[in-house]
């Protein structure tokens, strides 16, 4: 792949500039972790990175995108439409394909989820739609991995299970959360933001706590 | 103590912007009452009244045969020709933030089924592609804007996340359809009712539906015949819900098709002479030029159009507040704030009755009755819309929760309900405007002096372009009608998604 550029990138919202103007690289193999307080910035920077629309970009959004009418399957198989006709998709969402539950079944079995997956996203609890939708990631080709708090609504075990899986996937990641020691250890380089600029930004280890407090 | 130095002026409803609209409607139908004419011409109305209660009461069975085949013929016009659209209605809706495809449609919608049969009764004849077309164009004009405000409203994250190159369709059917699939299917389920109704009525102009042996049968003063044939649709639409279910309608939609019956055949030559000569105005046609088009126009315009014109205007306003009118009288019967348990079942099924039957077949029976005036559209009219009306907003009055010590009566209804429900109220009446108006054109053809009474008779003298006139001049009316009643809407802040109106 390619290094994920922005050159003076900017966001505004209604005339209001909230983010930017932001200058940044990212390079394949890098594990990025986005910090910062809630509303500073995080989401729309990678609202900016997505709207590059590159084929090895996945984007797991805050607010998940799941279809709620559709089952586990169909919304952790959508990370795979662009790899079929319109017409195989269409055929799938009618009638799935074996070879393709199969393949969901053992994405869902990694994040412990098989048992779900004909029930409708919709029936299901936080914690339960989120790894869905880590699991549409997992099951997404793509080389570079946008992904805004995938763990916020996992306990401590799973959330390793997740970050573990997604970093393993992804040769290079770009994750906004805000534990800050999951940070640490799945990622290899910190970015922290504060009012829409970048305030910080360097390798992991080198990384002092109060450099990260006076973020907050 | 703080006092105030503001002279305080006398509070008064009549000043609130829903009144003052509602008063403006009023004022305008009174006079439209005063201009209008409602004469009984029938000689013993009453007499004949009686005669077709008996026939409703002790119906007349002995021709079931040929009333079923009417009735398998208007659902298979109705699965057929509500089909169709709705596909085309769907990739019209991919579209429909084009301006051409916009106006477009709004013209195509405008133009009411019966007149798009009588257009393509020229072009093909008693073939069934005439009564099939005329339901899927303009209920394709219909579903292509309804479901574009429905996609419209629809959440777009989902189809936000997908991975890029998903593609157009693939995005559409997984991330765009699922979630508003309900949505999708409760409005369509609602139109293909509606089609039930314009296929049935089809048969007065000679596709071989209901309305076809209705008509047979009341000239041939067979009111046991007539009462059969009403209550058998009545048994139709209030049934829809119990044998149109999701798994069967492909079934339906594929052999629909198969009971259209054959009709005549197609004679091309009709058709190509159709278009070539009979819609080109007579002064071009004889070659007279453009000179003569200005004298022929503005005859047709002042002489037949403009009283057209008058007629369905006044004969709109009217209905359109006689239609406020029985939705708000009818509402309480389905009300569990007003009704008990039991009535509620008998005001349901009062209601479904007057929405089940459409316009112009009420129009008609109430014509024969009462002989040709406006009162037998009007009643129409406001019964069929009127219920539609009640029924929706008896339906959110259940959904009102009232203090435990809530007065009851005729207080609760002035001071607790009408208040809370008349901002939806408005919303409907204001939303079926335009089809109160289409539909009053369109009575025309019964022998009353609106619009569709001077296209009837410019086809039957066979003066197809001043026919296709008229149709013109009616559309451009509902639209301007259309664009009134929307205008008002956002003016009072109504909910303005048509939506909002569509009956379980």
């Amino acid at each position: 792949m390619n290094a994920l550029t922005l050159d003076q990138a900017c966001a505004d919202y209604g005339g209001e500039v909230v983010l930017g103007p932001i200058d940044l690289q990212i390079k394949p193999g890098e594990h990025v972790a986005l910090v910062g307080r809630s509303g500073s910035g995080k989401s729309t920077l990678l609202a900016l990175l997505h709207d590059r629309k590159r084929r090895d970009l996945a984007l797991m959004p805050q607010n998940l995108g799941l279809v709620d009418t559709l089952s586990v399957f169909h919304n952790v198989y959508m990370g795979q439409l662009p790899a079929h006709s319109s017409a195989y998709n269409l055929i799938n969402l009618v009638r799935p394909f074996r070879r393709q539950v199969l393949a969901v079944s053992s994405v869902l079995e990694q994040l412990d989820m098989e048992a779900t997956i004909w029930t409708r996203a919709g029936e299901l609890s936080g914690g339960q739609r989120q790894r869905v939708a880590v699991a549409r990631s997992l099951f997404q080709a793509g080389d570079v991995l946008l992904a805004d708090e995938p763990v916020s609504a996992l306990d401590g075990p799973r959330s390793e299970v997740v970050m573990q899986a997604l970093t393993a996937k992804y040769t290079t990641t770009i994750i906004a959360m805000h534990d800050l020691a999951l940070a640490r250890r799945y990622a290899n380089r910190l970015i922290g933001i504060r009012n829409g600029t970048i305030a910080l930004d360097m390798p992991t280890h080198l990384v002092s706590t109060e450099a990260l407090d006076a973020l907050y | 103590m703080r006092s105030t130095s503001q002279q305080s002026k006398r509070w008064s409803a009549l000043s609130a912007p829903l009144v003052r609209t509602s008063l403006w409607l009023l004022a305008i139908a009174l006079i439209a009452i005063w201009l209008a004419d409602f004469q009984i011409r029938a000689i013993s109305p009453w007499a004949e009244l009686g005669r077709f209660a008996r026939g409703l009461v002790q119906p007349d069975f002995a021709t079931f045969d040929t009333a079923i085949v009417a009735l398998v013929r208007t659902v298979a016009f109705a699965f057929t020709g509500v089909g169709a659209a709705a596909i085309l209605g769907m990739g019209l809706a991919l579209i429909f933030h084009h301006r051409v495809v916009r106006t477009a449609c709004a013209f195509v919608r405008a133009i009411h089924e019966l007149f798009w049969a009588l257009i393509f009764l020229q072009f093909f004849g008693l073939h069934p592609l005439t009564g099939v077309l005329a339901i899927a164009l303009p209920y394709a004009a219909t579903f292509a804007r309804v479901y574009s405000e429905i996609l419209e409203e629809g959440d777009r994250r989902a189809a936000h996340a997908l991975p890029a190159g998903s593609g157009v369709i693939s995005t559409f059917w997984y991330a765009r359809v699922p979630d508003l699939w309900a949505h999708l299917t409760s409005y369509t389920s609602y139109r293909l009712e509606c089609g039930m109704r314009s296929s049935a009525v089809l048969g007065f102009v000679g596709m071989p539906t209901l309305g076809f042996y209705l008509e047979t049968a009341y000239g041939e003063g067979q009111y046991g015949e007539v009462g059969m044939l009403l209550i058998l649709f009545l048994v139709l639409i209030a049934s829809l819900k119990l044998w149109v279910r999701p798994k069967l309608v492909v079934a339906y939609l594929l052999a629909a098709p198969f009971f259209l019956g054959t009709g005549l055949p197609i004679v091309w030559g009709n058709a190509t002479r159709f278009l070539t000569e009979d819609v080109i105005p007579a002064p071009l046609r004889n070659g007279e030029g453009l000179a003569g088009l200005g004298p022929w126009l503005g005859d047709l315009l002042w002489n037949q159009a403009l009283p057209g014109i008058g007629t369905t205007l006044v004969l709109t306003q009217i209905a359109l507040v006689a239609t406020g009118v029985i939705a708000l009288v009818t509402f309480p019967l389905i009300s569990r704030l007003f009704v008990g348990r039991t009535a509620q079942i008998g005001g349901h099924g009062l209601l479904i009755i007057g929405r089940s039957i459409p316009e112009y077949l009420l129009a008609y029976v109430l014509l024969q009755l009462w002989g040709p005036s406006m009162l037998p559209a009007v009643v129409a009219l406001a019964i069929h819309n009127g219920a539609i009306i009640g029924h929706l907003i008896g339906r959110q009055s259940n959904n009102l929760i009232l203090r435990p010590d809530a007065i009851s009566g005729v207080n609760r209804y002035f001071y607790e309900v009408v208040p809370r429900l008349y901002r939806s109220f408005l919303a409907f009446l204001l939303y079926r405007w335009e089809i109160v108006m289409r539909e009053t054109a369109i009575l025309g053809i019964l022998g009353i002096t609106t619009l569709g009474f001077y296209v009837d008779s410019a086809i039957e003298e066979l003066r197809f372009d001043r026919a296709m006139v008229l149709i013109l001049v009616t559309a451009l009316l509902n639209i301007g009608v259309d664009g009134l009643a929307r205008a008002i809407r956002r003016h009072l802040e109504l909910r303005t998604t048509p939506t909002a109106q569509t009956p379980p």
